[in-house]
């Protein structure tokens, strides 16, 4: 005899109302939904704008006072040089600064004085790296509203923020793994090198691209320094005077013509592209040493 | 007529002679910051056999068998006092960098913890890449080791795959597989089977076996059958002492202590 379950005369209520499960899950998705909306709005806004004046010429292009013969040539160029002179002052230091906290320094007072000083920094206005950079770079050391002087500042900003993301990928490797290289008989520097690099790499890379993306639209540090508004030439050395995409763009925006707002427009598209293509960048590089790591 | 030794203070009846010990710890005492773990350690670690230590969880064991190669110093707020001879030499005197020490004692793990960033392969020689050795006939070597810890013929066609793919069984013969390429003396096993399935272990005691007389092995297991199955000699550890020192059959059949006795029935532990 075959016993029917109609679900009239259950035994167990396996049946759950569980309303407030629904509910999170709904504000999670408003929540997700609402900011990536205007941030939509934005980009398709700003795109209406500029993509008419996208063109070669508008990249190959010095500033200019007629709107529709100014590109963006100087600030391009200069931007790629701040950012990648940036990178290689502040990645190296970060790195190695984070490797001394993590795998070598001694947990005392000091350290912890270090510590909180660092994470402090990670939230200094922008700004005050500019009057830093300013008194320091500018006037002090006399390196003047250079190309240099915008670096360093830069890296001053980024230091924390790559010093504390490269930290906490190297403290998520395993102990176990670092056992295991000393107990074959490795010294720490091995350890730290063929061990715990190889595998905080990743981690420390996704903290490098968080931190350039935002080095790439800082503009308040670099204006407090002096950069340049208006620069027909492209830097020739570390100690040019230099202008950068998002002064640019500052500059075009405070202009009263309207044809100055619609390059506006077109630099912040190139800007973001700049950005994505230096993300995608790190990304593809990361997933190359992940796949490498396997 | 067996002899009491009930209340006595004596414990090491393993009649080791000490030309034939490779280690021998002496009044050896460990802490985790103020927490004493082992108080007052003397035992002989006899060449070429395997050794068990046992005794219920927190009794110090695993502490012991991380000083006879300087692991346990890796731990912040551990210290240690008394002495460690290996092959005479005190490798806890000043002068002794315990690099060099974990060269000649090996270790292998509780958990399997083969390095996931590397293939099967170069996780057989990591550690002459770890010691910044440069090799020569590294396919000999990687065929000769991984054949000791008898993994070659489950492995030998996937050489290049990361070792992450393998069972964790597999894992554990290829970390000791990791662990023999160093030619250690010495090969420290803490725990390495409790986190392997039966047939698993087996393989493992299986490969102990035929190590034994080539290295010393000095096991850690909280499983008294394997102890007995394995080892020459076994260790009663307790609250940071050792209980009872002596021949497995003997400590297993005939334990001179009624506390050892009391672990071994599993009327505690």
């Amino acid at each position: 005899m075959e016993e029917k379950n109609d679900g009239k005369n259950r035994l167990v209520d396996f049946s759950m109302n569980n309303g407030s499960e629904k509910a999170f899950k709904a504000i999670g998705i408003v929540s997700l939904i609402l900011p990536l909306s205007f941030l939509f709005i934005l980009i398709i806004d700003t795109a209406a704008d500029g993509i008419p004046r996208l063109n070669w010429n508008f990249l190959t292009s010095f500033p200019s006072r007629f709107p529709e013969k100014a590109g963006i040539l100087s600030a391009l160029v200069g931007s790629i040089y701040l950012i990648g002179l940036t990178a290689f002052i502040a990645i190296p230091l970060g790195i190695g600064a984070a490797i001394y906290l993590e795998e070598y320094a001694r947990n005392n007072w000091f350290t912890s004085l270090i510590e909180i000083n660092i994470s402090n920094l990670a939230g200094v206005p922008s700004i005050i790296y500019g009057l830093l950079g300013l008194g320091l770079f500018v006037r002090f050391m006399g390196l003047g509203r250079s190309l240099i002087a915008g670096a360093l500042t830069l890296s001053l900003l980024l230091l924390p923020m790559i010093i504390m993301a490269a930290r906490e990928s190297l403290k998520m490797v395993p102990l176990e793994l670092r056992e295991a290289a000393y107990a074959l008989g490795a010294d720490k520097w091995m350890v730290i090198r063929k061990v715990v690099l190889p595998l905080g790499l990743p981690g420390i890379l996704t903290g490098i691209i968080l931190s350039m993306a935002r080095a790439i639209g800082e503009t308040a540090p670099l204006i407090t320094i002096g950069a340049l508004t208006y620069v027909a030439f492209l830097p020739k050395s570390l100690t040019s005077p230099f202008t950068a995409l998002p002064i640019q763009i500052f500059n075009w925006i405070s202009r009263p013509q309207k044809g100055f707002h619609v390059n506006a427009a077109a630099g912040i598209l190139v800007l973001l592209t700049v950005m994505l293509l230096m993300n995608a960048l790190a990304i593809w590089l990361r997933m190359r040493l992940q796949k490498r790591n396997i | 007529m067996k002899e009491d030794h009930r209340d006595s203070l004596e414990f090491d009846f393993s009649g080791i002679r000490p030309e034939e010990a490779i280690i021998s710890t002496k009044d050896l005492h460990a802490w985790f910051h103020n927490n004493l773990v082992l108080k007052g350690i003397s035992l002989s670690i006899a060449r070429g056999k395997v050794t068990a230590i046992i005794g219920p969880s927190g009794c110090g064991k695993s502490t012991f068998i991380r000083t006879l190669n300087r692991m346990h110093e890796l731990v912040p707020g551990a210290r240690l006092r008394g002495h460690v001879f290996f092959d005479g030499q005190d490798i806890y005197s000043p002068g002794v960098n315990p690099i060099m020490v974990r060269r000649k004692i090996g270790m292998v793990f509780q958990k399997p913890n083969p390095f996931p960033m590397m293939s099967i392969k170069q996780n057989v020689v990591s550690g002459f890449l770890l010691q910044g050795i440069r090799t020569d006939q590294i396919d000999e070597k990687v065929e000769y080791y991984l054949r000791l810890a008898a993994l070659w013929d489950e492995v030998k066609d996937d050489l290049g795959k990361p070792a992450s793919s393998l069972s964790g069984g597999q894992q554990q013969r290829l970390c000791i597989a990791r662990a023999l390429a160093i030619e250690p003396s010495v090969l420290l096993m803490d725990e390495p089977c409790s986190a392997l399935d039966p047939i698993a272990t087996a393989k493992i005691e299986d490969l102990i076996h035929s190590l034994r007389g080539r290295y010393t092995i000095v096991i850690v297991t909280h499983n008294m059958q394997q102890a007995a199955r394995v080892a020459d000699y076994t260790a009663f550890f307790y609250l940071g002492k050792v209980i009872e020192y002596n021949r497995t059959e003997i400590l297993f059949k005939n334990p001179a202590k009624s506390h050892t006795e009391d672990y071994i029935t599993g009327r505690f532990g």
